[in-house]
């Protein structure tokens, strides 16, 4: 069975089409990473996938349940780019990650919520910090709560935005750990990537975006050696400055 | 007389047995829906419905004047509880559809609810003294009917407010993630808008629409400046609402003060106590939950403690993102 199988997808946002035409399938226990600069449609294709934007055209089966009501949300774990702002309104990781426990089926948590919380906190380090205001938290530990509150259900397939954008090694390296003990359970990932980094041994297989479209659908392209082992081999070489380029390749003349 | 016996006293008087009862019923409510606005940054709703319900007031009045119902004001509350659950679902459809019409829906709403209600009521034959019960409170002319109509309302808003708060609670936290769980997110967030329509109706009984929404976050402003967690907040706001709005009253039992600023009032006075202290009580309570707690993490034994390095030399690459 497929986890996620979508064909055709498409989506529009503010009257742009920023997803154009996507295909995507990913067999259960496959770990993909999705990768792409920014602003190349790769958190719009998972909202796609995952029902939080309306598509304009295409279908999305999710664990073999078209996507709506007969999906199986208890089995689909999300973790967003980046913690919702709030209101003013303080919340504990306690009352986030119960909220994780919440789905399509069910609109109130279970008894156990208080042990199951707690357990995805402690698996993620950050126990301690239970009952703390997350907004009083660092970006790292706000991210390991929305890591736990997408685990706490202990879904069938995971789907990570940028897990570890703005954390550092040590954490990336736990994340990794988290993650590969999930794949060897057979949980199912998509996680979203700016460089493979401390993933590189988990992941099964990459999907490349480049404004809206799939460019690149197989092996990670680290492993092929497309873009070279060290960060400074690029696609746009030093050789030829005057060119007017891009930002990145800007940055790099002003660098030395 | 004591003042014991002039407490004894006060609470044989039918009127205000009466008026405690709404009173606490009320100030209990309104800040568990409070809580829900201000987590949604929509703590303005509250005033806005209050001003549309202006309107279903005068309109049911003219209803009931065209049906020579007596009283008059017979229908003004089932018109107020009408036209508050139209407007707050309009509120929520345009907060829907996009955030930056929101604001000008909101403010041609309050202005369109204050000047319908005066409009039609003149057309239903009454003055603006008629409003005034209305704008400001009327609590001590509670009739036994309304105080079963309040109650009523009032522990449905209590029950369905707490009973569904973790899912409440999601949807309002972070609409994103509750979509992506499958949540009805449109149905919940409904719920919210038709929970505050209902409490601004009975709340308008004690406090009156123009500080109806006062009662629904003053106590929540107060408890989110001590509490951690989401469920205290509302726990404690609830208790703030129901201990202002029952001293507010008590107080207007022997200083012939309208009740409905009393209370609300009352309640910024605490707010600005509570500010105020907040800094000396927290500072204390910074002592007694060290650092250690924080910082006992996997970060410590990285060898290089300035983390930010790799992860900054990452960002300043993204044309070559995939390596
Ligand atoms: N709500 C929105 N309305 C209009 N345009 C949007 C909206 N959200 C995203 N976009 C546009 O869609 C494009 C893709 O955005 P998206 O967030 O999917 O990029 P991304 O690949 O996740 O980038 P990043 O690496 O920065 O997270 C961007 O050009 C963005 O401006
Ligand atoms: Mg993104």
């Amino acid at each position: 069975m497929n986890a996620i199988d979508a064909s055709d997808l498409q989506v529009v946002l503010g009257g742009r089409p920023v997803v154009r035409g996507v295909d995507l399938t990913v067999p259960s226990g496959q770990v993909l990473a999705l990768l792409g600069a920014n602003g190349s449609g790769k958190s719009t294709l998972v909202r796609g996938l995952l029902g939080v934007v309306p598509l304009a055209a295409g279908s999305v089966h999710l664990l073999g349940e078209p996507l709506g009501r007969a999906t199986p949300w208890q089995r689909i774990g999300y973790v967003p780019q980046r913690m919702a702002a709030g209101g003013g309104v303080p919340a504990t990781a306690l009352e986030i990650v119960v909220s994780g426990l919440l789905h399509g089926r069910r609109l109130r948590p279970p008894r156990d919520r208080r042990a199951r919380a707690t357990a995805a906190l402690e698996k993620l380090g950050v126990g301690h910090l239970r009952d703390r205001r997350v907004q009083e938290m660092s970006g790292g530990q706000q991210q390991r709560v929305l890591i736990a509150r997408a685990l706490v259900r202990e879904p069938a397939l995971l789907v990570l935005d940028e897990p570890t954008s703005g954390v550092d090694v040590p954490t990336q390296e736990t994340f990794v750990a988290a993650l590969s003990g999930l794949r060897d359970a057979g949980t199912t990932v998509v996680v979203i990537l700016h460089e493979l980094g401390a993933f590189t041994p988990l992941i099964d297989r990459a999907v490349v975006l480049r404004h809206g479209r799939v460019v690149h659908d197989g092996p990670p392209p680290a492993a092929r050696g497309e873009h070279g082992e060290a960060g400074h081999d690029h696609t746009h070489p030093h050789a030829d400055p005057e060119q007017p380029l891009e930002g990145p390749d800007l940055t790099l003349e002003v660098a030395p | 007389m004591t003042g014991w016996e002039q407490v004894l006293t006060m609470l044989g008087s039918p009127l205000m047995q009466r008026a405690i009862i709404a009173a606490v019923l009320v100030g209990a409510a309104a800040p568990v829906v409070g809580t829900f606005l201000v987590q949604r940054r929509m703590a303005l709703m509250g005033d806005g419905v209050g001003h549309v319900a202006l309107t279903g007031v005068a309109l049911g009045w003219l209803v009931g004047s065209w049906a020579a119902i007596s009283p008059a004001d017979t229908l003004a509350v089932p018109g107020a509880v009408i036209a508050a659950i139209v407007g707050s679902v309009v509120i929520e459809l345009v907060r829907e559809r996009g955030r930056t019409s929101g604001d000008l829906a909101l403010a041609i709403m309050f202005y369109g609810g204050i000047a319908g209600g005066v409009l039609l009521m003149n057309l239903a034959g009454g003055t603006n003294a008629s409003l005034m019960g209305y704008l400001f409170g009327s609590i001590s002319t509670v009739s036994t009917q309304d105080l079963w109509w309040t109650a009523a309302l009032a522990v449905l808003v209590l029950c369905v407010g707490v009973g569904l708060r973790g899912a409440l609670f999601a949807v309002s936290h972070d609409e994103e993630f509750a979509r992506a769980s499958g949540l009805p997110v449109r149905l919940l967030s409904m719920v919210v808008a038709t929970l505050a329509a209902l409490t601004v109706t009975i709340a308008m009984r004690v406090v009156g629409v123009l500080l109806v929404s006062a009662l629904m976050i003053v106590p929540v402003a107060i408890a989110q400046l001590y509490a951690r967690s989401f469920g205290r907040t509302m726990a404690v706001a609830s208790g703030i609402g129901t201990t202002v709005s029952v001293v507010g009253l008590v107080v207007t039992y022997w200083r012939d003060i309208p009740p409905g600023a009393t209370i609300v009032v009352l309640a910024i006075v605490v707010y600005a106590a509570a500010a105020v202290l907040q800094p000396l009580l927290t500072r204390r309570h910074a002592d007694s939950d060290p650092h250690p707690d924080m910082s006992d993490d996997v970060v410590v034994p990285a060898s290089d403690p300035d983390c930010a390095t790799p992860a900054g030399s990452a960002a300043g690459e993204p044309g070559t993102s995939v390596r």
